[in-house]
């Protein structure tokens, strides 16, 4: 089995889950920038962050023959201190332009404020004017259902965004629909307690099709598993799905969708 | 799949996980205090699960949601708990 894990925080993660994903069969792996646990106190923690995705973790990838992408942005749990989001929407530019760098994420909302989505719209201007991909973050659990509708909102109103470059993440059952019915494509996260079980995420892409729709880990440093696309691709065979609908899915669409960017090679 | 192979396949996993919800509503009646709109929201879901015709893992979770659409003037936090305290049941 081959997969490509679009979604997974390796800053957080040891050594031997870079071993046991290449082992289990990931080709690729892509880091979007997310919230360390704290808030870092100036724009200064936000450039040493990105260095480390876009210069240390793809070094540490490499020692398993795994290729490392990354996205940036300044995440929506840091938005609200709208000064310091400014700033660090300052110096992305400059790492748009280191080779591993995929587009802007995971931008979006967490608790659906106004500042929020000020910063959300900062974000999606600034990929439109560079022509990045974009990677979304939909809510938590209660907040998903309202952040996913206003996230729609903001990017259908901007004329300048093509939804096939867009990725709308952590869907479940209740959004799915209403974000691959936008033209955006669907990235199911597969978590131990909130978001999808591998059973959910199946049952969903049964119902919506193997259109564009993604699987992936968004292993942290919280309770995640590095191996959850693989155990689900185990999960769909068990369900009698065919080797050529799992490699699909699991390596088929991300390939897709990620290679709208060049940099995106796979050796 | 047919109806027999998702039994197969689920029913001593989703057997598990219902027992598992009797038990913390069990466990619930047993403590002390006032409950909180989780308890509620919580009641809300169950009756949402039994009374959906089907699409119930969708009706559970828009159960739980905030269904409002104006954007917070300030978050009241980092965190998610699983239930809107908004709504009534």
């Amino acid at each position: 089995m081959r997969y490509i894990e679009p979604h997974a925080h390796m800053v957080s993660r040891t050594t031997d889950d870079y071993e046991a994903m290449r082992l289990a069969g990931c080709a690729a792996i892509c880091e979007p920038a997310f919230w360390a646990g704290f808030d870092r106190s100036s724009v200064h923690g936000f450039y040493d962050y990105f260095c480390q995705l876009t210069d240390y973790e793809p070094k540490r990838a490499a020692k398993f023959a795994l290729p490392h992408f990354s996205w940036l942005c300044i995440n929506p749990k840091e938005s609200e201190d709208m000064g310091l989001a400014r700033d660090v929407l300052g110096i992305i530019p400059e790492f748009l332009k280191r080779p591993n760098v995929l587009g802007i994420g995971e931008i979006g909302l967490n608790k659906n404020t106004r500042n929020e989505l000020e910063i959300l719209q900062a974000h999606i201007d600034l990929a439109a004017q560079h022509d990045q991909l974009i990677l979304v973050h939909t809510p938590h659990l209660e907040d998903k259902f309202k952040g996913t509708r206003l996230i729609l909102d903001v990017l259908k109103a901007d004329s300048r965004i093509r939804p096939e470059r867009v990725i709308i993440d952590h869907v479940e059952e209740h959004t799915v629909g209403m974000v691959l019915d936008a033209g955006f494509w669907a990235g199911i996260t597969l978590y131990p307690e909130s978001k999808a079980t591998p059973a959910r995420a199946i049952d969903m892409v049964e119902q919506a099709g193997l259109r564009n729709i993604w699987l992936n880990c968004a292993c942290d440093w919280g309770r995640s598993d590095p191996l959850a696309v693989p155990r689900t691709a185990v999960e769909m065979a068990r369900r009698g799905h065919s080797a050529e609908a799992i490699d699909h899915l699991v390596y088929g669409n991300p390939l897709r969708f990620l290679s709208q960017n060049p940099r995106f090679q796979l050796a | 799949m047919t109806r027999q192979q998702v039994l197969d396949l689920y029913f001593m996993d989703a057997r598990c996980k219902l027992i598992e919800l009797a038990a913390f509503l069990d466990r619930l009646d047993r403590s002390e205090g006032a409950p909180d709109f989780r308890f509620e929201a919580f009641r809300g879901a169950l009756a949402a699960l039994s009374s959906a015709p089907s699409e119930r893992a969708k009706a559970v979770l828009m159960s739980l949601s905030d269904p409002t659409l104006e954007p917070l003037d300030a978050a009241p936090g980092k965190g998610a708990c699983g239930a809107w305290p908004g709504r009534q049941v």
